[in-house]
């Protein structure tokens, strides 16, 4: 079979990630920018990068971007899809910025059916500060701030967010993905895409929950963070479409 | 629509209508007593216009909305008390890094912490020192009248459009409740008729992509866009300077006072004026900027300021720094959400006022 060299989607700019080797948000940034082009949808979309690894983001998308305060990404893209109803706006957070300080702004964005797309990655630890324990870090994992792994007497619940979400009404597609495969790549993909369909549609509030991985900060391989995911993280979190009570399919959106 | 006569209207309602008429199409805000029936007046109008009005989960929530209507070109604005002010710190700091226009109504009520929800002044320092962190300076203007309320407000949407700075309404309680009469003598403009911005995030269409930020790493280039922002703050210092004279020229002694305080202290430098005291009264408009090039010049004539505010003196500072020595100062403060009658700070007044002139003699 004839070797394809992958092109570089159009809504990324000609820059380097500066991300870790193995990282998740290199694949997510770029399924994020294909989905923007194809959708044919880069000259409206409004992005929002986290405080956190991701907060460069706006070197990479080609697409306009404001940057938002820690946690706060909900609110900012409320106030931009408000104030211009006709844009495409999306928050890409991490989960100490969705799941810890960021939590209610992302309740009270989808309790209001927000009409705006988030993309959540997580990766079950705080990377950028240097690997600390995040709300989303499993039983038992050791972090530099649960040296001796996450008790739930000391530290509580690993949080589930689309499950989280899923009670309240104004969500209305929520899916968890990983992107620890080519086949589950392909399946995150077609998650972003039908999240910014919702959006499109103006159907409410979507957000994709993407298990992603960390090896510098699990202290794994790549290909053992892969597993991992697959072994350990996929088990407390299940993949797949947690809820979807949009009015219209947007399956022809494929 | 067309200019209006004068009609009767509560201090909170002014400052919404002069948003309404200044083009404002977002307004985000949590309840607070006493701001409420800014909020309430904003959801009413807000919707009947067909704008935006959101009734945020947050103060954090409200100003970071603020922020992403900010960035899409929008006229916004967002209200709230002094203990959710505090909240609001977050955002302004961003805001201010970010160069993001907006106006940002503070009805100062007392503290610290809960305190009550009578009229107060503590909340000067925060509003001119920038409040949060970071070095940051935003524009503080402090209304005294129903109809200032209105017009500084109008004012503000300008300002912070021109200088892409938040603006900071300074009022308080007792001012947001009154009720007085209100001219209107502006043309209004509505949201569609405002000119376009030329940074604002609206989709990369027919140009480049645009992305604002306030992180930079690079210390060089951080401390360059630090450079930029002072430079900005100097500009409005030469600008957009606001005080208000009273009875200054020849007064052996100076009363400074601002919004509420300032009112008090009119009635009572009226008094003195009566009594043929040489009593003068300086009311800056501005906070920041302070005017305080106006304040220094004063010491030519007087040789005593005294600073009254409704705090445990914080203004005062400034008055300190602008009399670079060459006066006395004072301060006569009232915390905790008392307001004194004019006929008490008379009293104050007349006692020091005594005392310079008994030094004067000796």
């Amino acid at each position: 079979m004839k070797k394809r060299k992958p092109a570089r989607p159009q809504t990324l700019k000609e820059a380097t990630f500066h991300y870790c080797p193995g990282c998740g948000h290199s694949v997510i940034h770029r399924l994020t920018a294909e989905v923007i082009h194809e959708l044919g949808i880069a000259d409206k979309a409004i992005g929002v990068p986290p405080a956190g690894c991701a907060v460069l983001a706006y070197f990479y998308f080609d697409i306009d971007m404001t940057e938002a305060p820690h946690g706060r990404g909900c609110a900012v893209a409320t106030g931009i899809k408000r104030a211009l109803p006709e844009s495409v706006v999306f928050s890409y957070q991490g989960d100490g910025d969705l799941a810890a300080i960021g939590t209610a702004e992302v309740i009270h964005a989808a309790n209001r059916g927000e009409n705006i797309t988030v993309i959540f990655v997580n990766n079950a630890v705080y990377g950028m500060t240097g690997g600390q324990m995040a709300p989303t870090s499993l039983l038992g994992m050791k972090t530099t701030t649960s040296p001796k792994g996450r008790d739930h007497v000391r530290e509580g619940y690993p949080v589930r967010v689309c499950e989280l979400l899923s009670s309240l009404d104004g969500a209305v597609y929520l899916e968890r993905t990983a992107v620890n495969s080519v086949k589950a790549i392909r399946k995150t993909k077609k998650a972003i895409r039908e999240a910014f369909q919702t959006q499109i549609n103006g159907e409410g509030f979507s957000l994709v929950e993407i298990l992603s991985p960390c090896p510098t900060n699990w202290k794994l391989s790549t290909v053992d963070s892969w597993k991992w995911i697959d072994d350990v993280m996929s088990k407390y979190y299940q993949i797949g479409l947690i809820k979807d009570t949009r009015k219209g399919s947007s399956k022809d959106a494929d | 629509m067309k200019t209006e006569a004068k009609r009767l209207m509560r201090g909170s309602e002014a400052i919404g209508e002069a948003a309404i008429r200044s083009g404002c199409s977002c307004y985000f805000g949590y309840p607070i007593t006493p701001q409420n029936e800014l909020t309430e007046y904003m959801a009413k109008r807000m919707l009947e216009t067909g704008r935006v009005f959101i009734q945020s989960e947050s103060e954090l929530a409200a100003i970071n909305m603020v922020l992403g209507a900010a960035a899409t070109g929008a006229r916004v604005m967002t209200s709230s008390s002094s203990p959710g002010i505090t909240l609001k710190q977050e955002g302004i700091s961003f805001l201010a890094s970010m160069e993001l226009p907006c106006v940002i109504v503070n009805v100062m009520r007392g503290g610290p912490g809960l305190g009550n929800i009578a009229p107060s002044q503590s909340d000067y320092f925060q509003a001119t020192r920038g409040g949060g962190h970071g070095d940051y300076r935003t524009i503080v203007l402090a209304p005294a009248s129903v109809q200032e309320l209105f017009d500084l407000t109008r004012d503000g949407f300008d300002l912070a459009d021109e200088y892409r700075i938040p603006v900071i309404i300074l009022a308080d309680g007792m001012l947001g409740q009154m009720m007085e009469p209100l001219v209107l003598k502006d043309t209004p403009i509505a949201p569609e008729e405002l000119p376009e911005k030329p940074w604002t995030l609206r989709g990369a269409k027919d140009r480049p992509s645009r992305f604002i930020r306030s992180l930079i790493l690079d210390v060089n280039l951080e401390e360059e866009h630090n450079w930029r922002l002072y430079r900005k703050y100097q500009r409005i210092e030469r600008r957009e300077i606001r005080f208000e004279e009273y009875f200054t020229e020849g007064a052996d002694m100076i009363v400074v006072a601002y919004g509420t305080a300032a009112r008090i202290a009119k009635a009572a430098v009226k008094k003195c004026i009566e009594k043929n005291m040489r009593v003068g009264l300086i009311r800056p408009i501005s906070l920041w900027p302070f005017p305080n090039e106006k304040i220094l010049d004063l010491t030519k004539y007087a040789g005593h300021f005294m600073c009254f505010e409704m705090s445990m003196g914080q203004m005062v500072e400034d008055v300190r720094l602008a009399v670079q020595g060459k006066a006395e100062v004072s301060i006569y403060g009232r915390p905790g959400g008392v307001v004194p009658t004019p006929a008490e700070l008379f009293r104050v007044i007349s006692r020091t006022y005594n005392k310079i002139l008994r030094e004067k003699k000796a």
